[in-house]
């Protein structure tokens, strides 16, 4: 392949929506165990810390243990909801059941493939991200109507983590080669990120670190909006976000085309 | 809408690729006459396969041009594998989905709606020997049904042209006797068939013309019987036992060329009659004499030694 080739922009177009729909069909046959299990493992989490460590716990930053973690479960299983579908169902698609080369076949491009994938993604996360949202709702952990512009934070977190995703996807001999994703930057990322506790609590070296990382702006926007404020520096939170998304995605879009389509 | 075009279905000229300074097609040239079967034959690392990826735009060719149903490959692919269907070597059949939705998602990548699918799909079944299994999931389906829909999908979009490569590999002989038929119906209604195969009899038997490729490049090109008649004599013995190769190599007059591979010996003749007469009188060895065939022509052509 050229380098013309190779590095040119994606032009997906909107004809990416066959490969979404074919996905959401399999989502919808097998949709019950995916929603427990988006659902019920976050909320485990949530509730179980929230209530039981937040016993413990003062207020933090005037709300309940509880409430905080609620806002950091909502970006975390969002992320991890993108991660798990871009990384697991993807390589599942592109490499043990052919199915993107079964498209390739046909008029679309693998920029449709990719697109297709990464707003299925998104679509899915956001679906964990709303189940979230809607218990947290319940619970009356947050009543604010700002609480709904973290919808569209969700969408993007999805977006973000489901480009990065791709890229692993991309580069993944098998599915064993997921686990150094996860260990060697989710789940720190994770830790570092605000979700459990304030960012601020860490070293200071670390603290500006972890600024940077993709899933402390989905927090540092999430928090406030399910806290009933707007939150500080949004638009350089929502730019950074959309920023990773973008050039993720075509980072992904180059190694995808350098393994199909040599 | 018919477009009766005097082009050719597919042509290819000077076609060339190299990965990593290894020239996998080295200048390959042929064309398909619309509304027959062409045959791209040849053993394992050929490049028949990266030709075939080159024809379909997903691998850019390093020289040469291709135009596919009137459009100009890799360029217009897109629009070109509109008109184009596709059997691949390996099923990628959706496995989550029925054999009615595996042909729903598909003919919507081809910008069809579900009512024209819909109606295409009682057709597309029948074709396929599928009748009463729309609502079957896939694992239930034996590898031969397998074939066929994967076959149906690929006509779900009314395609002139089909690439088939390797359609009957894996398949019991009811199946590849079948998947036969239906290539044959579809030849009879005008479409285009470009196949790859390893079954000499499946080419010989369904190929209007045919190349030999090896090491990239084309050995030869043809109607299969004209290529029998100009590379190879037309009869042949073959000659089995303990004994054949050394009793052949002391008559190597017999014939006008002999191979021998293993405990067999292949007498190539114009004429059989001393040959046979000789083998009479040697009740320890048994002989077949058939006619040539394109598979002798294939062994001469790209020898015996095994491809990995």
């Amino acid at each position: 392949m050229s380098k013309a080739t190779l590095f040119s922009l994606p032009r997906p177009g909107l004809r990416w929506l066959p490969v979404w729909r074919r996905n959401f069909l399999v989502w919808r046959k097998l949709a019950l165990p995916s929603v427990l299990g988006n659902l019920a493992d976050p909320l485990i989490y949530m509730l179980g810390l929230g209530y039981g460590l937040g016993a413990l716990l003062p207020e933090i930053g005037g709300v309940s243990y509880v409430s905080f973690l609620a806002a950091g479960t909502v970006v975390a299983s969002t992320m991890n909801a993108a991660t798990f579908e871009a990384l697991y169902s993807g390589f599942s698609r592109m490499h043990v059941q052919k199915t993107w080369d079964a498209i390739l076949n046909t008029p679309l491009t693998l920029d449709h493939v990719l697109a297709g994938e990464l707003v299925w993604t998104a679509s899915k996360s956001l679906l964990s991200g709303l189940a979230i949202l809607l218990v947290i709702a319940m619970l009356g952990l947050s009543a604010s109507p700002l609480a709904l512009w973290t919808i569209p934070v969700i969408f993007l977190t999805g977006l973000t983590f489901g480009a990065l995703g791709l890229i692993i996807c991309a580069l993944a001999p098998s599915y064993d080669f997921f686990m150094y994703y996860f260990t060697l930057f989710i789940t720190p990322m994770t830790l570092v990120s605000g979700v459990f506790f304030p960012a601020d609590q860490l070293p200071p070296l670390l603290h500006a670190i972890a600024a940077w990382l993709p899933l402390s702006h989905a927090v540092q926007l999430a928090r406030p909006l399910l806290n009933g404020q707007i939150p500080a520096n949004a638009g350089g939170h929502v730019a950074a976000l959309a920023c990773i998304a973008t050039l993720a995605f075509y980072v992904a879009t180059i190694l995808t085309r350098r393994r199909l389509l040599k | 809408m018919v477009t009766l075009s005097p082009e050719d279905a597919l042509s290819v000229s000077d076609l060339r690729k190299s990965y990593d300074g290894n020239e996998v097609v080295a200048g390959i040239d042929f064309r398909v006459t619309r509304g027959t079967c062409f045959g791209l034959l040849g053993p394992n690392g050929a490049g028949k396969t990266t030709t075939l990826r080159c024809c379909l735009g997903l691998t850019v060719p390093d020289g040469g041009t291709i135009r596919l149903g009137g459009h100009t490959v890799p360029e217009e692919a897109e629009k070109a594998r509109a008109n184009v269907g596709v059997v691949p070597q390996f099923d990628n059949l959706d496995p989550d989905f029925t054999v009615r939705e595996n042909l729903i998602v598909y003919g919507r990548y081809f910008g069809l709606s579900n009512a024209a699918i819909d109606a295409r799909i009682p057709d597309l079944l029948d074709f396929a020997g599928l009748v009463g299994k729309a609502d079957a999931r896939i694992q239930t389906l034996s590898g031969g049904m397998k074939r066929r829909l994967t076959l149906a999908r690929a006509m779900i979009n009314d395609p002139d042209i089909i690439f088939l490569d390797e359609p009957t590999t894996g398949l019991d002989p009811q199946a590849r006797h079948l998947i036969w038929d239906r290539m044959k119906q579809l030849t009879t209604r005008g479409k285009t068939l470009i196949l790859t195969t390893h079954f000499m009899d499946e080419a010989e038997r369904l190929c209007d013309r045919l190349a030999i490729l090896d090491h990239g490049r084309m050995i030869t090109e043809g109607a299969p019987r004209n290529l029998v008649a100009t590379h190879i004599e037309p009869q042949v013995v073959e000659v089995f036992g303990d004994e054949a190769a050394d009793w052949a190599r002391e008559h190597d007059t017999l014939g006008e060329r002999i191979e021998v591979a293993g405990e067999t010996a292949f007498f190539y003749c114009q004429d059989v009659a001393p040959l046979l007469s000789a083998l009479h009188d040697q009740p320890g060895l048994r002989y077949l004499h058939r006619p040539a065939t394109l598979e002798d022509v294939f062994i001469k052509l790209t020898g015996r030694e095994l491809r990995d």
